[in-house]
């Protein structure tokens, strides 16, 4: 079991007036991966830059293996990647070489140098281009070299920045079993990402952030039982557009509807609780209603919901 | 999809981060790589050999007594003529964006999240373009060595080489000013544009209008201190402070007042400009945010 672990301790970073993080208190450890989830401006990106020295904390510490990242940089991350914001290769570097960067700054042995950067290309798909300039890849492309360099040098930490930004739908798929696969080899991963699906399905545990606050963390199970209880929510949609006093009248005084919106002309969405019971109830009751029914399903999945109702909560 | 990365977890304990020195080298190498395959190592040498070319035409064809006087006289105008213009384009080439394009292209994520200090990501570059700017000198002052030969055998005054120990010592003053430039400004036209309005006109501006006008001396200026260079190639060092007194007619004159900088004080400025520069410019760095 790996002994691996982060930490972020009151963790604040201010840009003048606004708080990017504000006390954020966070403590991974051992081999698993961890989604970081939270809307655009949560901090998420921030945190992790924290992590990797891109930026200074206004105060608090990041540690990395108990050491802190910005008093002993080169120790704390000497058993780290990262993949920060897509960053760009040299162009006038082949894969290669851009690998080989990585590989002589980690200090990885000349015997294991070739096979691990022809590995990791190969990892990441890009063999037939381990020669090429990378100034010549597509966007896509530069993500799974930038992908390839997190393989390089056995890190026990991994900081994963959104990292299927810029792939196709393949790649995406393809990039979350190289992220399954490492969960496997005693790793600690740390991955930032919007999509809810993809932490799902790769992340043991989340952690959830929003306007620099921790919402939530603790394994998936444990956050969507705590967080999401049994409310949920479905989107209802009508062969006509619905006028607004039958949303008043009849559709929000059905029984266990906690609140209607419009989603669009047609269609609305509905909260409710008493879970799986209550939605069958509801439908129903909206069938007999006889407003022209054509559609109802949940609109989010349980992490969804966790998610919604928390950020909708925190602001 | 199902490579097997488990032999790395017993080797994670083990694998070592190199020195900063082996770091500081790994930079370098990388960086000098840069300057050959973006091409700008290879289009400075041209326009240095191009300078070198055009001054063996003019000087061969024209035959001017100012070149041909002495071996002395023609080091003087051809080294002490050309070489602080050579270096200040070796300053902008490979000084002037070292550190801006890391922002602007974002290349600084790449290399800065790795466990690498930052002044060894500083040093390693600064380094490479140290390196890269000496081989500019040196084939610069190959091809004026090759010509004085031709006119005057080998017969090679010391002080060009005293002169050539200035032009190293300016051209490391003014790669680390150029650095400066390149950490406070995240875009690299603009850090490149401060650093050659400074050294091509800030400064020389002082250099000539303040002595003339008021009769300071321009201590401060980086490029008053690089007058050493020539300086020290005339056959008796300059006089500090000259004044002349031009008559304009109806009994008035022109009072101006030239400087030329003491050597001493030409190798202290160059290495404060050198010194402040460096640790200013790593301190930047070491700050800056990749935001």
């Amino acid at each position: 079991m790996s002994d691996s672990s982060i930490e972020a301790i009151n963790l604040t970073k201010n840009y003048g007036k606004f708080t990017a993080l504000d006390n954020l208190n966070l403590k991974l450890e051992g081999s698993k991966c961890v989604g970081f989830l939270g809307p655009n401006g949560a901090g998420k990106t921030t945190t992790l830059k924290i992590f990797t020295d891109l930026i200074k904390p206004s105060s608090g510490s990041a540690l990395i293996n108990g050491l802190e990242v910005h008093g002993n940089k080169k120790k704390a991350l000497e058993n780290c990647s990262a993949l920060v914001e897509t960053p760009e290769i040299y162009p006038y570097m082949s894969t290669r070489e851009a690998l080989n960067l990585v590989a002589d700054l980690k200090g990885l042995p000349r015997s294991d140098r070739k096979r691990m950067i022809e590995e990791a290309v190969s990892e990441v798909k890009m063999d037939e281009w381990i020669d090429a300039k990378v100034g010549k890849f597509s966007k896509g492309m530069k993500q799974r070299i930038n992908i390839a360099s997190t393989l390089i040098g056995y890190p026990s930490v991994i900081f994963l920045d959104e990292p299927t930004t810029g792939l196709d739908p393949r790649g995406m798929a393809e990039v979350r079993e190289i992220i399954k696969s490492l969960k496997k080899k005693d790793r600690l991963i740390f991955m930032s990402s919007h999509l809810l699906n993809e932490v799902s399905d790769v992340c043991d545990e989340v952690a959830l952030i929003d306007h620099g606050k921790l919402l939530a963390y603790g394994t998936l199970e444990d956050v969507t039982a705590r967080f999401s209880g049994d409310e949920g929510i479905a989107d209802a949609t009508f062969s006509g557009p619905l006028e607004q006093s039958s949303i008043d009248k009849d559709v929000s005084r059905l029984t266990n509807v906690i609140s209607v919106e419009r989603v669009n002309g047609n269609t609305i969405r509905l909260r409710f609780k008493g879970g799986q019971r209550a939605q069958e109830g509801i439908l129903a009751d909206l069938v007999s209603l006889k407003l022209g029914l054509v559609e109802f399903k949940k609109a989010f999945s349980k992490l969804e919901d966790t998610y919604m109702s928390l950020i909708q909560e925190g602001n | 999809m199902d490579q097997d990365f488990s032999v790395g977890v017993e080797e994670t304990r083990t694998l070592k981060v190199p020195d900063s020195f082996t770091q500081i080298g790994t930079i370098t190498k990388y960086e000098i790589m840069n300057y050959f395959r973006a091409r700008r190592f290879f289009v400075l040498l041209a326009l240095g050999i191009i300078i070198s070319v055009l001054l063996t035409f003019l000087v061969g064809y024209y035959r001017p007594y100012s070149f041909l006087q002495s071996s002395l006289t023609f080091y003087t105008q051809w080294w002490g003529g050309s070489i602080t213009f050579v270096i200040i384009l070796s300053a902008i080439f490979f000084g002037g964006d070292s550190i801006s394009s890391e922002f602007q292209n974002k290349t600084g994520y790449y290399l800065v999240s790795r466990p690498v200090r930052r002044s060894s990501i500083y040093i390693g570059k600064w380094i490479a373009s140290f390196i890269a700017s000496l081989v500019i000198l040196f084939v610069f002052l190959g091809i004026a060595i090759g010509n004085g030969l031709y006119y005057f055998g080998a017969d090679v005054p010391y002080q060009l080489w005293q002169s050539v120990l200035l032009s190293i010592l300016y051209m490391a003053s003014v790669l680390s000013f150029a650095f400066l430039w390149s950490s406070l400004f995240k875009t690299s036209v603009i850090s490149v544009l401060i650093t050659i309005i400074t050294l091509l006109v800030v400064f020389p501006l002082f250099d000539s209008l303040l002595p003339a006008l008021v009769g300071v001396e321009p201590w401060f200026s980086l490029t008053y201190g690089a007058e050493v260079i020539t300086a020290v190639m005339a056959l008796t060092y300059p006089v500090h402070e000259i004044h002349s007194s031009t008559p304009i007619g109806n009994g008035h004159f022109i009072n101006l007042t030239s400087f030329t900088p003491y050597l001493w004080e030409g190798i202290v400025i160059m290495f404060l400009y050198f010194l402040v520069s460096a640790i200013l410019g790593l301190f930047v760095f070491e700050k800056r945010e990749f935001i």
